[in-house]
């Protein structure tokens, strides 16, 4: 097999802007319709961008797109001419790549071979690696990234991993490259370069399509915006005649309020629940102290290393203490055991869902009971009926909609997902309820939801403490914001004083303080703000 | 149930969670339509598959690989595996063995369970101590115990003295229910027990929990290193029964009892559907596997086909079996 590639511009700009039409396009899987009877046009040269609350069939319709689906009825034209997709050779001799969020790398072989991926330069079968040093040089050129052909792919970090897949995009000669939520798990630095990488590729004649999450960074990056509810498109428009207020209201069928609800003042005589004292745990929670108040909502802000979460952790025993001293409610919590701290009070909605917080193949309902086996049970065995109408009314309590108790809890949305996750330590009463990004991954209205219920969770006497690297969220939440760097707290803000930027340069160790003067540029996003993951499924 | 779905029209989430349910019966289905047509087959071409005999012989030689896929089934949904259960057969059998004649029937059967929970446990407590996967663990554990079935009888077989030997065989003789053996009413209580605790209490769900995602069990409050010595222990009485069952049929305990057998117990768990990842399965899919291995074997006796295949076929059926499964599951991704 000779190496002959499509569009036979190697390396070189695309020689003229592709237009892709999807007309009148359906799908549905297992008899639901996910995507209804959607058309749309996307052209060469813009950025177009993808947005949906979770189950809107976003993904769907970037897989449909990209020749990764076929349509139960409509139709995908390339340039006026009706095409047929069936395999993922198909879609690439048409022009189209998919880089979905779980990178599709070999990680044992170097970047040139993956960006060759099945397609090396060969003679008769046998390698002629010359040839694609030579392409792969060009479109290094045409890119300006910076990689070294020769590095192994599981050594990169995940942001150069992406870049890979581009080249390897690039390299089959696609006109249309497709990203499903790219930047999630990129840091804030990251993220821009790969934005700028994004207009460039337009900026080259390539038809780039997004779907993200961050509403700002569509409306920064985009030329065109669609937005889809329930399957159907609702709005397609240039991205210039659209806000983060319209776009919400767009996905939600109905304005969403994005302001952060009021936390409720607290009274001066709330007792204190939660007690550290000196709290230590290697490099990572050096000598943490802290008080948080029945009814108070305590956010801990910090860069992604700066401890914020394993002092959480450390506090909940999900990681044993060096030294320190933890109290609930006056009663002294042992070391080390989740189930101790449990018993004295504390509940902790951990920073991963999927890893660390459910069953994923286990059913709604015993997800939900996990934590509270001992309330239902009768010498032993589980009193079903008991754990069916609690979890029942939990469900309901949290606005989970749709949501089979006996359904294995990965079928539901990130956003019924994270309830399921709050309803299962509320069905434990804690009185000290430690959160760990509460909304990470989660849509616009859900997000609203689960904040306001942070706030009735401290109303009714609950002392909550929460890590988030959205600093609205913790600005706008917290009654106190306690600021950590390098495993200390290095300041503590009430609320209604802390400003984003104040935050921020206590958060960067050694960084200038931010300048009063203003107007000013925006601020140049810090490195490492958002978190990446450390699981990277 | 008192709650049922209400799907929201149209969402990606329920189309999800149809495709799902359907496939999950479908799987359900597929396994036992394969064991059900090899029952139609043979009770159509042979006269003697239908018959009250064969079907007493059929439950009595499930019996031993019967309890140690219960053994098995629990411990994969935990999440690990265990590979000494055979070996832990046969120290208890010959333990069982020592004791009768020094003490007499009952002591010996005390003293077999008690081997089984003690070397069980000791499983367990390797497994989270030393933190190696639990399929290295036990298999080096079920060496020393195969080591250990040597040095205790010194190579030789051993058997209860004359007097006991009536007494010793008790569990192999048929009872008055039908003729069903002692073994097969012993068998099916271990397996109703099994299925209890795993569907019905608050010790199944943490093990389902624990095979799920272990360190959200943990996160949730689950002491996860009890449950996991707990179910090891288990493992270990399932298996000290089987072992008695098996010294009971032959009289007498040897160091290389039912070598082997813990691969054909773990075939036929995951045969019957439980998830070799952990947190999904049921005794009941490992009793399907049971009857499917087991047949194979009937059958070929019933219809007179020479054995010399037997292991081809049963190997055959095994993987059109999993492969059956692996096609209609759809693992989340």
């Amino acid at each position: 097999m000779t190496s002959k590639r499509h569009g036979g511009a190697r390396g070189g700009p695309a020689p003229h802007p592709v237009r892709i039409d999807l007309e009148r396009y359906s799908k549905a899987y297992g008899g639901v319709p996910v995507l209804r009877d959607v058309s749309m046009t996307l052209h060469g040269g813009r950025v177009h961008g993808l947005l949906g609350e979770n189950g809107a069939g976003k993904s769907t319709l970037l897989k449909a797109v990209c020749g990764a689906v076929t349509p139960d009825v409509g139709r995908v034209l390339v340039d006026s001419r009706p095409i047929s997709v069936g395999s993922p050779g198909d879609a690439l001799r048409h022009g189209f790549a998919l880089i979905s969020q779980e990178l599709a790398l070999v990680p044992a072989m170097t970047v040139l071979d993956n960006v060759y991926l099945g397609r090396w330069g060969n003679r008769l079968g046998w390698l002629t690696a010359r040839h694609d040093s030579r392409d792969f040089d060009r479109l290094l050129r045409r890119t300006g990234f910076e990689l070294d052909p020769t590095a192994l792919v599981r050594d990169l970090p995940l942001a150069v991993q992406q870049q890979v897949e581009i080249l390897r995009a690039l390299a089959s000669g696609a006109s249309v490259i497709g990203m499903d939520e790219p930047t999630a798990l990129l840091t804030t630095t990251e993220t821009d370069r790969l934005l700028d990488i994004v207009r460039q590729l337009a900026a080259d004649g390539v038809a780039v399509v997004l779907v993200s999450h961050f509403l700002d960074e569509l409306l920064s990056v985009c030329d065109d915006i669609t937005v889809l509810r329930d399957g159907r498109h609702v709005i397609t428009g240039p991205a210039s005649e659209q806000t983060p207020d319209s776009l919400v209201e767009h996905m939600a069928g109905r304005p969403i309020d994005l302001l952060y609800p009021e936390p409720v003042p607290l009274p001066s005589t709330a007792p204190v629940l939660l007690t550290a004292r000196d709290l230590r745990r290697g490099t990572e929670v050096q000598g943490v102290s802290m008080e948080v108040r029945a009814g108070e909502i305590v956010g801990i802000a910090g860069l992604v290393g700066s401890g914020r979460s394993e002092t959480l952790r450390t506090l909940f025993g999900a990681d044993p203490r060096d030294s320190g001293h933890v109290e609930v409610d006056g009663h002294t919590v042992p070391a080390g055991s989740p189930w101790q701290a449990i018993r004295a009070g504390m509940a902790m909605v951990p920073e991963s869902r999927k890893e660390q917080g459910l069953v994923l193949g286990s059913a709604v309902r015993e997800n939900m009971a996990l934590a509270s086996l001992d309330a239902r049970q009768l010498s032993g065995f589980v009193r079903r009926h008991a754990e069916a109408s609690a979890a029942g009314a939990m469900l309901r309590e949290l606005d989970v909609r749709g949501a089979d108790l006996t359904g294995p809890v990965w079928t539901l949305s990130g956003g019924n997902q994270q309830k399921v996750l709050f309803g299962k330590w509320l069905l434990e009463q804690p009185k000290v309820l430690l959160v760990d990004e509460p909304t990470r991954g989660v849509d616009v209205a859900a997000k609203r939801q689960i904040h306001q219920l942070l706030i009735d969770l401290a109303a009714q006497g609950m002392a909550v403490l929460m890590v988030s690297s959205e600093i609205e969220e913790v600005l706008g939440l917290s009654h106190r914001v306690l600021v950590m760097r390098h495993g200390r707290l290095v300041a503590e803000i009430a609320r209604g004083e802390a400003t984003r930027e104040q935050v921020l340069s206590l958060a960067f160790a050694d960084s200038p303080p931010v300048q009063d003067t203003s107007p000013e540029p925006p601020q140049p996003a810090p490195p490492h703000w958002r978190k990446t993951h450390d699981h990277h499924r | 149930m008192t709650i049922t779905a209400e799907p929201e029209g149209g969402t990606l989430e329920a189309a999800e969670r149809a495709t799902t349910s359907k496939f999950t019966r479908l799987r359900d289905f597929g396994i036992v339509l394969t064991v059900a047509m090899i029952v139609v087959t043979l009770s159509v071409t042979t006269q003697t598959f239908m018959t009250t005999g064969n079907l007493v012989n059929l439950l009595d030689q499930a019996v031993v690989v019967g309890l140690l896929t219960c053994a098995a089934t629990i411990v994969i949904i935990s999440g690990a595996f265990d590979l000494s259960i055979s070996a832990v057969l046969a120290v208890s059998a010959i333990i069982s063995v020592m004791v009768t004649t020094h003490a007499g029937v009952p002591a010996g059967i005390v003293a077999a369970v008690l081997t089984g929970g003690v070397l069980g446990t000791l499983n367990g407590l390797v497994v989270i101590g030393v933190k190696v996967h639990s399929f290295i663990a036990t298999l080096a554990l079920s060496i020393i115990y195969r080591g250990l079935a040597v040095v205790l009888t010194a190579g030789a077989i051993v058997y209860p003295p004359e007097a006991q030997a009536q007494a010793f065989q008790a569990l192999s003789q048929p009872t008055v229910l039908g003729g069903i053996t002692a073994a097969s009413l012993l068998f099916l209580l271990v397996a109703a027990v099994c299925w209890g605790v795993l569907s019905r209490t608050t010790f199944g769900r943490r093990i389902y929990a624990l095979g799920g995602n272990e360190e959200a069990a943990r996160l949730s409050g689950i002491r996860v290193g009890q449950v996991r010595v707990a179910v090891f222990a288990i493992s270990g009485v399932c298996a000290a029964l089987a072992g008695l069952v098996l010294a009971a049929r032959g009289g007498a305990g040897q160091a290389d009892m039912a070598t082997g057998m813990e691969l054909t117990a773990i075939a036929a768990a995951v045969v019957g559907g439980t998830s070799v990842l952990g947190g999904e399965g049921a005794i009941w899919r490992g009793l399907i596997g049971v009857l499917l291995i087991t047949l194979i074997g009937n059958g070929f006796n019933l219809l007179g086909w020479d054995t010399l295949y037997q292991q081809v076929v049963q190997g055959l059926l095994i993987l059109a079996a999993v492969g059956c499964d692996r096609l209609l599951r759809r693992r989340r991704s």
